[in-house]
């Protein structure tokens, strides 16, 4: 760009495809929120959008450190996204740290806006750095936008009455006014989320809304910038109503919808885990749906519980993370035995042990699959994006009741807390499944099965129809028994019942051609990021086709088939090739590259379509 | 069946043969719990019997109820759910020292906390009847067995002054051997608003048999144990001559006269947790009877009531309202 301005004139207005920016500071400085309202914004703005929160498990890391710092990526478009994007155009750095932690990441020639009023000696010390970046000419290869925020926040406030550090925590708003300026975004939404969130604190809603104020007029009035963007409106998104969701919210909603169409009633057992607390804090707001949530003692207590109110003829449901699904194993074990539904939401995140409570990591899945004593079969599904998520959620709802069995549904961090716009359904057009409670003594026997392999389910409280049900292993009549042919039997009858399950599912989707030399199979929150890799290699002339795995286990009739018209199939995960493992011993004549990223983030675009191209030159 | 008028033991018997040894205490418990059923028109198709796992857990294959029989240690957490998913149903929860005392300690206590309202039969053999032998977390300092060849080191817990530690509402102690006995503390326990915990002392007669001899046999029961009846004087002896007052912090022997009437609905647990410290005061007798019976909000209706609240005060929840809240835009 090479026009110069001159002071009060319209700037130029460029228009732009698509802008991935980063908001990173401390994680005291607000930088969720801050990207949550440009987030907010922009897709009221018509654009197409994907998000990454990045931030530390620690509630407050010592401030300025490396370890503090709290990140959320953002990439908005006019085109048709799949992606929070690589690489940053701009960064946003509140203090050295952020800078520091960030800037790899950062496109050659990107956009930086720091905060330099955070770039005193002791913050340089904080952040571990000898020199300053902003002196030292490390960032010479950018285009770098001091200001001292810390300053004009305290300026633009010097009118109220607010202390000196409560005008100070307004800094992430002017922030966001600035580059509401640049992105010529309106300040609406967020003026009016200001007004509701700070309802009963009109002093605060007044400064962060002053705030904003002054960092959007900040563009015009400094000349801090050559120059405006804008991101249209896209049309690549389908016609209809939108919304913002996280997976957590729609995992939420997906039970409540699950167990209407079931006709139960949803209990859920829980304890509070990162990344999975949000969905127990969702659910305990929604008792006017009927929604039972308890907090139990341990992971343990919560899934005994929730399967506990399956006994009694509810929708027994348990959230939590890795950790927890270990803790609730044995105890999984019994709903598979008892033949009781259940549905166990795992919202993975790095291990092992307590491994990275905040990062994202696919590494639950042979847990899931396999990782309970015993003959123990159950169904596993993975939501690929939040707004699948409530989908998903529906359909482990569905297979828990149709199936009297525990199902597991796995998201992970990335699809928890990423947002995206969410078309929102029409909920005439979801099918329900109405659950039929036995109540005719006639004839019926405890584990007497269906054509589908599946068992009555009794309500306590029906007349005539006592019956008693555990975790030793019983006969049809569900009397304990310890024959061998018995036990042979009923292993076999779990084990198709679980096996049925797959006659359920719609064909296997192939994007793009139906045989070839590699086809991407991913599974989970990569599907965005496979999505893109995939068009990219497309562009640049390498022939690769994709499919998208939501039922982990059982596997689809077809897949075997599909997979025979390539000669290659590419399994990334973030794991050490878990889903890999299970399709060569599922299918050993099948040609399975697994492609593992274990960093806590998600893969980069551009580490698939490098993967894709290297595969197809050898 | 549940509209006849009236039922019989026999109509609360299951079909299943029952397992126990020959001679274990667990069956007449067991018949006790069939009689207190019938006698009180309890209607089968309403009540569920719940368990963890030992010899004790297998009590529910015998009832003509509902029953489910769990894993081990974590029978509270499941009745907890069957308990708040349907607040209708009658809920008994079987246990042993095992189960309950030690790996099911977390869940034993938090229950109490919650003051679920379901009994709470805990069978006290002091061992591990169903692993064949070992020492139990009420097994006696000293206590020798496979585990503990030179005697348990471990100090065992009391499992009535655990309960009132828990804030249980109601906490009572029965005996396997006296059926009248029995009888009398569950019906108590029934009525019990809340939690109700009942330790009952159960002969073991393969891996303890008659461990507690010492206190309760016939001919030394009446001087070694006391039984703590609400409302009346605390007197025991073989004449009913002696009684128990408190002086203080202590409990002290005094004569039948000048005994001190026993409440069990005191606001503090403070008395109850001095009587069932006398266990290891030998000078004392042992209680049996109720140390606690008090009010307080039950977990299962107070969770359920939320639900109505919010059900009352902002109408039922409209799954489409739900969806197309927050910030919605169009896209055409
Ligand atoms: C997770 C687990 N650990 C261990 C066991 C083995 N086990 C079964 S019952 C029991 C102890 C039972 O003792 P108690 O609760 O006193 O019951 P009792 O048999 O004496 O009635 C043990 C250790 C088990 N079934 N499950
Ligand atoms: S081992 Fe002991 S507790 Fe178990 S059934 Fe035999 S006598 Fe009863
Ligand atoms: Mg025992």
């Amino acid at each position: 760009m090479t026009t110069i301005q001159q002071p009060g004139s319209e700037l130029p207005l460029q228009q732009l495809e698509n802008v991935v920016i980063r908001f990173a500071g401390d994680s005291g400085d607000g930088m969720q929120i801050t990207g949550n309202q440009f987030t907010m914004t922009s897709a009221l703005a018509g654009n197409d959008l994907a998000t990454l929160p990045d931030f530390p498990a620690e509630i407050r890391a010592p401030v300025g450190t490396r370890p503090g710092v709290s990140g959320f990526q953002l990439q908005f478009s006019a085109n048709d996204i799949h992606t929070p994007g690589d690489a940053p155009d701009v960064l946003v750095a509140m203090n050295p740290a952020a800078l520091a932690v960030n800037l790899s990441t950062l496109k050659p020639g990107g956009l930086i806006v720091v905060n330099t009023g955070s770039f005193k000696a002791t913050d340089l010390r904080k952040a571990k750095l000898e020199t300053n970046p902003l002196e030292d000419g490390s960032l010479d290869a950018f285009r770098v936008i001091p200001v001292d925020i810390n300053q004009r926040v305290l300026d633009a406030l010097s009118d109220s009455e607010l202390s000196k550090k409560d005008k100070a925590r307004c800094k992430n708003f002017y922030t966001l006014g600035l580059m509401y300026w640049v992105y010529s975004r309106p300040l609406e939404t967020t003026m009016d989320w200001l007004a509701t969130k700070f309802a009963k604190k009109p002093d605060l809603v007044s400064a962060n809304q002053t705030a904003l104020q002054a960092g959007y007029n900040a563009g015009d009035i400094h000349e801090l910038f050559q120059g405006r963007y804008e991101v249209p409106k896209t049309d690549a998104l389908p016609a209809g109503t939108y919304r913002n969701i996280n997976g957590n919210q729609a995992v939420a909603l997906g039970v409540v919808a699950g167990a209407q169409l079931a006709g139960l009633r949803p209990v859920l057992g829980s304890y509070p885990i990162t990344p999975a607390s949000t969905i127990l804090e969702e659910l305990a707001g929604l008792k006017r749906f009927g929604v039972i949530t308890m907090q139990l003692e341990d992971e343990i207590a919560a899934v005994c519980a929730a399967i506990g109110a399956s006994f009694t003829g509810c929708l027994g449901v348990t959230s939590t993370s890795g950790p927890g699904m270990a803790l609730k194993g044995e105890a999984m074990g019994l709903a598979v035995s008892a033949e009781l539904p259940l549905l166990i939401l795992d919202i993975q995140r790095a291990g092992p042990s307590t491994g990275m409570p905040t990062k994202v990591e696919q590494s639950d899945l042979l847990q899931a699959v396999f990782g309970r004593n015993g003959d123990t079969p159950m169904p596993v599904l993975a939501a690929s994006s939040p707004a699948d998520a409530l989908e998903v959620t529906i359909d482990a709802c569905r297979i828990a009741v149709e199936f009297m069995t525990p199902v597991i549904f796995l998201s992970d961090n990335f699809i928890a807390n990423g947002s995206e716009p969410w078309l929102l359904p029409d909920l005439d057009t979801l099918k329900e499944f109405p659950v039929e409670f036995a109540t005719n003594p006639e004839g019926h026997r405890t584990y007497m099965r269906d054509e589908k392999g599946s068992r009555p389910w009794v309500k306590p409280g029906t007349p005539d129809m006592a019956f008693r049900i555990g975790g030793l292993e019983k006969d049809t009549d569900g009397n304990i028994s310890y024959d061998p042919d018995n036990h042979q039997s009923m292993t076999d009858q779990r084990h198709q019942k679980v096996q049925n399950v797959a006659n359920t599912y719609p064909p296997t989707e192939v994007v793009g051609e139906t045989k070839g030399d590699l086809v991407v199979l991913g599974w989970g929150s990569s599907k965005g990021i496979i999505t893109q890799s995939v068009i990219d290699s497309l562009q640049a002339g390498r022939k690769v086709s994709r499919i998208h795995l939501r039922n982990i286990w059982p596997l689809p009739n077809d897949l075997d088939e599909i997979l025979t018209g390539f000669k290659a199939i590419l399994v990334p995960e973030m794991n050490v090739g878990q889903l890999a493992r299970v399709l060569r011993s599922e299918m050993p004549h099948q040609n399975f590259i697994s492609y593992s990223k274990v960093t806590g983030q998600p893969f980069l675009v551009s580490e698939i379509t490098e993967k894709i191209a290297t595969i197809l030159e050898n | 069946m549940s509209n006849q008028a009236t039922l019989t033991k026999k109509d609360f018997q299951s079909d299943q043969e029952v397992r126990w040894c020959p001679g274990c205490g667990d069956y007449v418990i067991l018949s006790a719990i069939q009689k207190h059923m019938a006698e009180v028109g309890a209607d089968p198709s309403n009540v569920v019997f719940v368990s963890g796992i030992g010899c004790s857990s297998r009590f529910p294959y015998y009832m003509n109820t509902y029953g489910f029989h769990t894993i081990h240690g974590r029978a509270p957490a499941f009745a907890t759910g069957i308990k708040v998913a349907n607040p209708e149903l009658d809920v008994w929860l079987i246990t042993g020292d095992g189960d309950a005392m030690s790996i099911g300690g977390n869940h034993f206590i938090h229950a109490l906390r919650r003051n679920i309202n379901m009994n709470v039969l805990m069978f006290n053999n002091q061992i591990y009847g169903l692993t064949k032998g070992q020492y139990s977390p009420t097994s006696p300092e000293g206590k020798r067995t496979k585990t503990s060849p030179m005697g348990a080191i471990d100090r065992p817990f009391n499992p009535i002054s655990l309960a009132l530690g828990a804030n249980s509402t109601f906490a009572a102690r029965t005996l396997d051997t006296d059926s009248k006995h029995m009888a009398a503390i569950f019906s108590a326990a029934h009525k019990h608003q809340g939690t109700a915990f009942v330790e009952i002392l159960q002969n073991c007669v393969i891996f303890n048999k008659d461990f507690y001899n010492d206190t309760v046999a016939k001919d030394v029961r009446a001087e070694k144990t006391i039984d703590l009846i609400p409302g009346e004087k605390m007197i025991f002896g073989s004449e009913r001559e002696k009684g128990l007052r408190v002086n203080g912090w202590n409990v002290e022997v005094c004569s039948a006269e000048e005994s001190d009437v026993w409440d069990a609905g005191t606001e503090s647990s403070a008395p109850a947790f001095l009587m069932s410290q006398m266990d290891d005061d030998p000078n004392l007798p042992m209680p049996l009877g109720i140390f606690r019976s008090v009010d307080a909000t039950c977990y299962d209706k107070a969770v359920n009531g939320q639900v109505e609240e919010a059900l009352a005060k902002e109408g039922p929840g409209d799954l489409k309202e739900l969806i197309w809240s927050g910030n919605c835009w169009e896209i055409d």
